[in-house]
């Protein structure tokens, strides 16, 4: 394959610095010792990550963010599991309705389903409360989820099932020794998906939580909106160093790159 | 083996608690506030109960609300356009690259999605704002201070920022698809490589670049947390202005009003792509 | 005695008609090969008495009992399928085990049992490793272990030998037979190889569109074969198009005006039929000295045996003979053929009727 010439890699190297440049001024900026934004020329400093542990709301909004993510990634994988088992494997009615509207969320814009779930529950008088927040985000999450699980359902070696079943497992033994460990990296690789998704998610969020309910995302854009200081930039290192981990974790279990890019 | 089509009940059991959920938590709602949207709205008592077409018809009259969905129409396709020129050259180089290099680059391109867009944002409005680092640096080389912070040119750097790994993404796979051979059949055939680019790699990949292009330019128009942050209090877009709507005049239907608006810009484009996709489809393959 | 009996079994894929009519019963420690082209309803067949597919018409009987409805997990056959389908999570030894653990076999028996399989597949060090560090001929061992384990009163092998290659293919086909005649079960292998399925066989069964053409032993299979099809799937042959002439108590057949001798048969005078010759039971000898004359057209070397095409009057033939170590007639000669008359078949033309 023919090499890159130097223009395509000044190019590239300005891409790669277009791309990485906020991220890496708050990085930078999370370090300050200053009181304003600024680079720390005179020396490193913990102070703001200091002060955003000492900060209430945001250590409440992010282990709210955390449960969350968790529960609605969980709750996720439990509904597309059986439903892609259920699309993939057999032909019945309305399956290609299923699919669509297991796969709705992802082209309905987040503002539109942050507000006709406000509208929802405004209606049945559930405003603010945690679970049913954590109903939004099953919904907001569960497309990535069940994308992985149909590409590994789809690429699953059926023969190895009917070995099984013609060893004597029944169907429900054959699926839990058989066909679950198979497709296991892609039900882990949608979870991770999943929690990173609904961990990130604030268009959404913004209208369907409460003060009690607050999540990380959201509280940032508060604060955002009211004050920019360091300890902004301190939280944000604080994701961008969650997300990198996380990142590393889904490569290990995964690959990154098959899940994100073969995700479109 | 063939999917079992005699009937069974299977299929019901498994997808039917998911299918109720979504039926009761996506259907359901959209479906309330498309009625909401023409419930009539008054500012002392709250939403009535009679209905009205009064919304649309303001939000397609006044001229605040045009300007909105003008301003967020131009943002959307400006972003668009960078984004296809940043990101279309920039896929074609990552697949030229040798592993490792690739594999790294296309985590570093890619990556950022795993980033919560506050986040990103942020580091925007850190850089570009008036005390931020770009002036920072400008003063540094004893140049003036630009305003870029709250102006549109902020909301679109930051937009393709965001956007761009949603556009390298689909034209990524579609080179992915290509056999690299192919291009070197054409260099063997006598075509200069400019020409082999524009007439064998190009075609391939403008399904890609469409693909990617709808994309970005749907979740363009329906931003939110980058219009919010670097728009400041006078550059909305449509989904701060639906916020304002909801959070802020508390005029539900009106806000429901452009949130439909907003959707079903969207499936249009969805459709389009669709058919699209089916027309060039039936001419690639006869 | 009749130990698994397939009566009239059909299957209907609506579009396609895979299966018609196959009848067939299968002795106690038989070894049959289904035979056949792609698509000729082989596989469906075997799917059929495995319980993975079901039949729409006909009966399928394992030793008296009616097995046609039943679930494929209650047959209790051994199954090993082409791509060996071996559980990529599990050990070797646990997948060896799994059908013993699904029949609730107690640990040290099991433990017991699967060394034992193990062993007979030549493959006791491999117990600990995953399948995907084994190469495709140990793959298909574990298969064959996995399925012999629970002790099955039939084992099932889909085109087991298709994916080694053909080195491999011909140590596994005297493996293959060795643990057979060990274990003594009844055998059904389906393939499209008939050089396999003549060599380990004691009955061949060989299939066309979906019917059951022939079932013989496979050296009547060859020497006889029933029709043109049999002929030149199973081995090579030369086949010539001519008519049927009587000549007293014997016959000929006239294939361009030339007469060849040919058995005695029920046939018609003047009936269209193909006159079949395998090419190592035609000797070459002097032009002019044999029944008919020829040139020789090219020439192949294949080790073991010289392979000739000469053009003759009758048409193109096809000659093997043994490498015997001198230097045999070269391209362009003029040569003769010979054969004994037996060692021609004559074969009713199909679209006669006949």
């Amino acid at each position: 394959m023919h090499r890159n010439g130097p223009i395509a890699l000044i190019f590239h190297t300005l891409v790669v610095a277009f791309v990485l440049a906020p991220l890496v001024i708050i990085c930078l900026v999370a370090f300050t010792p200053e009181n304003t934004l600024s680079l720390p020329t005179t020396g490193l400093s913990l102070r703001w990550f200091k002060a955003v542990f000492a900060h209430p709301d945001f250590v409440t909004s992010f282990w709210n963010s955390i449960w969350l993510a968790t529960l609605s990634a969980t709750l996720a994988v439990a509904f597309a599991v059986p439903a892609g088992l259920a699309i993939s494997r057999y032909v019945f009615p309305g399956r290609d309705f299923l699919n669509a509207l297991f796969l709705s969320p992802l082209i309905i814009p987040h503002l539109v389903l942050g507000v006709a779930f406000l509208r929802l529950f405004a209606l049945i008088g559930v405003t603010g409360s945690f679970t049913w927040l954590v109903a939004t985000h099953i919904i907001v999450v569960t497309p990535y989820v069940l994308r992985l699980v149909l590409a590994a359902l789809s690429g699953l070696d059926r023969s190895a099932e009917q070995a099984a079943r013609t060893l004597g497992a029944s169907e429900w033994t054959t699926f839990r020794r058989i066909t679950a460990p198979m497709i296991l990296p892609g039900i882990t690789g949608g979870w991770l998906l999943a929690f990173i998704n609904s961990f990130d998610e604030l268009t959404m969020s913004i209208f369907v939580t409460s003060p009690a309910t607050v999540t990380l995302p959201v509280r940032m854009y508060m604060y955002a909106t009211e004050s920019i200081d360091p300890m902004m930039a301190a939280v944000s290192a604080l994701m961008i160093a969650l997300t990198a981990v996380a990142m590393l974790v889904l490569d290990r279990t995964f690959g990154l790159d098959r899940i994100l890019v073969g995700q479109r | 083996m063939i999917p079992r089509s005699t009937f069974t009940p299977a299929p019901w059991l498994l997808a039917g608690p998911g299918a109720l959920f979504f039926i009761g938590l996506v259907l359901l709602p959209l479906a309330l506030t498309v009625i909401l949207s023409f419930h009539a709205y008054d500012y002392s008592t709250g939403i009535q109960d009679t209905f009205t077409l009064s919304h649309y018809v303001a939000v397609v009259t006044d001229e605040y609300y045009l300007s909105v969905f003008w301003r967020t129409l131009r943002i959307s396709a400006l972003t668009t356009l960078i984004c296809a020129a940043i990101g279309v050259p920039e896929a074609y180089i990552l697949s030229r690259m040798r592993d490792p290099w690739r594999s790294v680059f296309l985590l570093v391109i890619i990556g950022p999605l795993l980033v919560s867009v506050v986040v990103r944002t942020f580091g925007w409005s850190m850089l570009l704002g008036s005390q931020g680092i770009v002036n920072q640096a400008l003063t540094l080389f004893g140049l003036s201070t630009v305003k870029i912070l709250y102006t549109e040119t902020a909301i679109v750097i930051a937009l393709v920022h965001v956007m761009l790994p949603f556009m390298v993404i689909p034209v990524w796979t579609a080179l992915q698809k290509l056999d690299p051979m192919v291009e070197a059949a054409a260099w063997t055939l006598g075509a200069s490589r400019f020409t082999a680019l524009r007439r064998i790699v190009v075609p391939q990949v403008s399904l890609g670049m469409l693909s990617g292009s709808l994309i970005v330019f749907g979740l363009s128009a329906s931003a939110f947390a980058v219009p919010a942050l670097l728009g400041g209090r006078r550059l909305k877009m449509a989904a701060t202005l639906v916020y304002d709507e909801y959070l802020q005049e508390l005029n539900w239907p009106l806000g429901a009003t452009i949130a439909i608006i907003v959707l079903l810009a969207n499936l249009c484009i969805m459709l389009a792509y669709n058919r699209l996709v089916e027309a060039r489809a039936r001419r690639a393959l006869g | 005695m009749a130990f698994l009996t397939l009566e009239r079994v059909s299957k209907d894929f609506g579009t396609v008609m895979a299966v018609q009519d196959v009848s067939l019963t299968i002795e106690k420690g038989e070894f049959v090969s289904l035979l056949g082209p792609s698509g000729c309803g082989k596989t469906t067949t075997l799917q059929m008495i495995a319980g993975l597919v079901e039949p729409s018409g006909g009966r399928i009987s394992l030793d008296g009992r009616d097995i046609t409805r039943e679930k494929p997990n209650r047959r209790g056959l051994g199954v090993v399928f082409q791509s060996y389908a071996l559980f990529p999570h599990m050990t070797v030894a646990e997948n060896v085990a799994f059908g013993l653990e699904m029949r609730r076999v107690p640990r040290t028996e099991r433990t017991e049992r699967v060394r034992e399989a193990l062993a007979l597949v030549q493959l006791t060090p491999f117990a600990e490793r995953y399948p995907r560090q084994l190469s495709g001929g140990q793959r298909q061992r574990v298969a064959i272990a996995r399925a012999l384990v629970i002790a099955p009163p039939v084992l099932l092998l889909d085109e087991p030998l298709s994916n080694l290659d053909a080195k491999l293919r011909e140590e596994m086909q005297f493996e293959l037979r060795r643990i057979q005649r060990k274990v003594g079960t009844t055998t059904i292998m389906v393939t499209h190889d008939q050089a396999e399925a003549l060599s380990i066989s004691d009955r061949v069964v060989v299939m066309e569109s979906g019917r059951m053409t022939q079932v013989d032993a496979p050296y009547r299979l060859y020497e006889q074969p029933s029709n043109a099809f049999i002929s030149s799937f199973v081995g090579k042959t030369n086949l010539l198009a001519g008519t049927w002439r009587r000549n007293g108590a014997a016959g000929a057949v006239e294939v361009n005006g030339i007469a060849l001798e040919a058995p005695a048969s029920e046939m018609a005078a003047g009936a269209p039929v193909t006159l079949s010759i395998r090419p190592e039971k035609i000797l070459l000898c002097q032009a002019g000295a044999g029944r008919l004359d020829g040139r020789i057209a090219s020439r192949f070397f294949l080790g073991s045996q010289w392979l000739f095409t000469i053009e003759t009057e009758a048409g193109t033939m096809t000659v093997s003979t043994p490498n015997q170590g001198g230097d045999p007639p070269a391209e362009g000669a003029p040569v003769g053929l010979d054969w004994s008359p037996a060692s021609v078949r004559v074969i009713a033309d199909r679209a006669a009727g006949a």
